[in-house]
């Protein structure tokens, strides 16, 4: 049977994507926050994932205003790297799993989680900069990846509570599909920025480390902050964070943390990564 | 629920509501128009011309001439699309939010590298006059 070993949390800043492209990683700004995910790359590749579901918001790249789907599942073959006005990223393009998406797009709407199911699309640095950070260069992704949409962009984004039950319905679907794949949740975003207005900047780090102190221990809690907790304490563009619960949601209620790693600044914005194993039971 | 005279007291921050997704509605299709390379080298060799494609307000016409971020934002421009006119003008995420605060690039950058714009203060304005009256910021 299928089962989710672990879930990811990680940031997901363009100047990142940049800093990799670019050849910067070892400069005096960049050197710490790339130091900080050798760690997780050498826990990713001992989990050895035969799929992964990654979490994230389209920045305005794949979805236009004409429609503002709240949650999405991909579920082509491929998808490729979005041109975000400053050119495509030159990383390898998101191979999908027509025959799982499908799976999970039918299992989450008969469990009354009415998902848009999307044919086509580009996945943006929401995507493609934590799969840079968790695999490394790479000529291919070393597994198919499930890109699932969640809109942020457009207030309101889903609740907490929202994600963190989706993050439920996907564990029961999981648990249900007969072939037996490895699977690893991934949710992006976050953590404290604010990337427009005359408060851009803010950073929230006590915030934040409190959110990653309870993620393991507490995740009922951290479902339970209201959106506009985000917004004014960790910044408009912190409600991305969300998305981390539907990634704690997938998980069993206990769990283990394998690493932890937080980062000011780059760019605007907190960086956080926390690697959870599964433990217990999956019920 | 949530209404927006419940956010409505956050300083510096213009949530991407219904107000601003309607008022913005042209605005962010203009900048969202510029992800296509051939619509970039078009909009740059003659700006004017290629915003008649869009019907946005006067307001939002001389802000997109004068790349005026904040005014963008202001007038309901979501700073996910207008990053891409960021990007057409040859500028950085970093760039955008240092001129949207009316830092310079150079003192933006101090501030996120000692940790970032403090939440203290920056919460609300009742918060900020409390503090301001009590000498702490």
């Amino acid at each position: 049977m299928a089962r989710i070993v672990a879930g990811v949390g990680c940031s997901h800043v363009h100047a990142i994507g940049d800093a990799i492209d670019l050849g910067k990683t070892e400069d005096e700004y960049w050197h710490r926050l790339f130091e900080g995910f050798k760690r997780s790359k050498e826990l990713m590749s001992e989990l050895r994932p035969d799929l992964l579901i990654g979490v994230f918001n389209d920045h305005g790249s794949a979805m236009p205003l004409q429609y503002i789907p709240t949650f999405s599942l991909g579920v082509a073959a491929e998808f490729k790297p979005a041109d975000e006005g400053w050119g495509a990223r030159q990383v390898p393009i998101v191979k999908g799993d027509p025959e799982f998406a499908w799976y999970l797009a039918e299992a989450l709407i008969l469990d009354e989680f009415d998902m848009t199911i999307i044919n086509e699309m580009v996945v943006d640095h929401g995507l493609t900069v934590p799969l840079s950070l968790m695999f490394g260069p790479a000529k291919e992704w070393p597994c198919p990846v499930i890109p699932l949409c969640v809109n942020a962009l457009t207030y309101p984004s889903p609740t907490g509570k929202r994600c963190f039950d989706l993050g439920r319905a996907i564990r029961k679907a999981v648990a249900a599909y007969a072939p037996d794949l490895r699977i690893v949740i991934l949710g992006t975003g976050g953590m404290s920025h604010q990337i427009h207005g005359e408060r851009s900047g803010l950073i929230n780090s006590v915030w934040d480390k409190r959110f990653l102190d309870r993620l393991s221990s507490d995740p009922l809690e951290l479902a339970s902050i209201p959106l506009l907790e985000y917004v004014r304490e960790t910044g408009a563009e912190g409600i991305e964070m969300v998305m981390w619960l539907i990634m704690r949601g997938a998980l069993n209620d206990e769990v283990e943390e394998a690493y932890r790693f937080y980062h000011v600044p780059a760019s605007n914005t907190a960086v956080g990564n926390i690697i959870l194993m599964n433990r217990g039971s999956s019920g | 629920m949530n209404k927006s005279e419940d956010y409505s007291d956050i300083l510096g921050t213009y949530l991407f509501d219904k107000r601003a997704c309607a008022k913005g509605y042209a605005l962010n299709l203009f900048c969202m128009s510029l992800m296509k390379e051939e619509n970039r080298r078009r909009f740059l060799a003659n700006e004017d011309a290629y915003l008649d494609l869009y019907t946005l307000t006067a307001t939002q016409r001389s802000a997109v001439l004068d790349r005026n971020w904040l005014k963008m934002v202001q007038e309901g421009g979501n700073i996910c699309y207008v990053a891409k006119l960021g990007a057409t003008s040859g500028l950085s995420m970093e760039e955008l939010a240092a001129s949207m605060s009316g830092m310079s690039k150079d003192d933006y950058r101090k501030m996120m590298l000692s940790g970032g714009r403090p939440i203290e203060g920056n919460r609300s304005k009742a918060e900020q006059q409390v503090l301001v009256g009590s000498g702490r910021i």
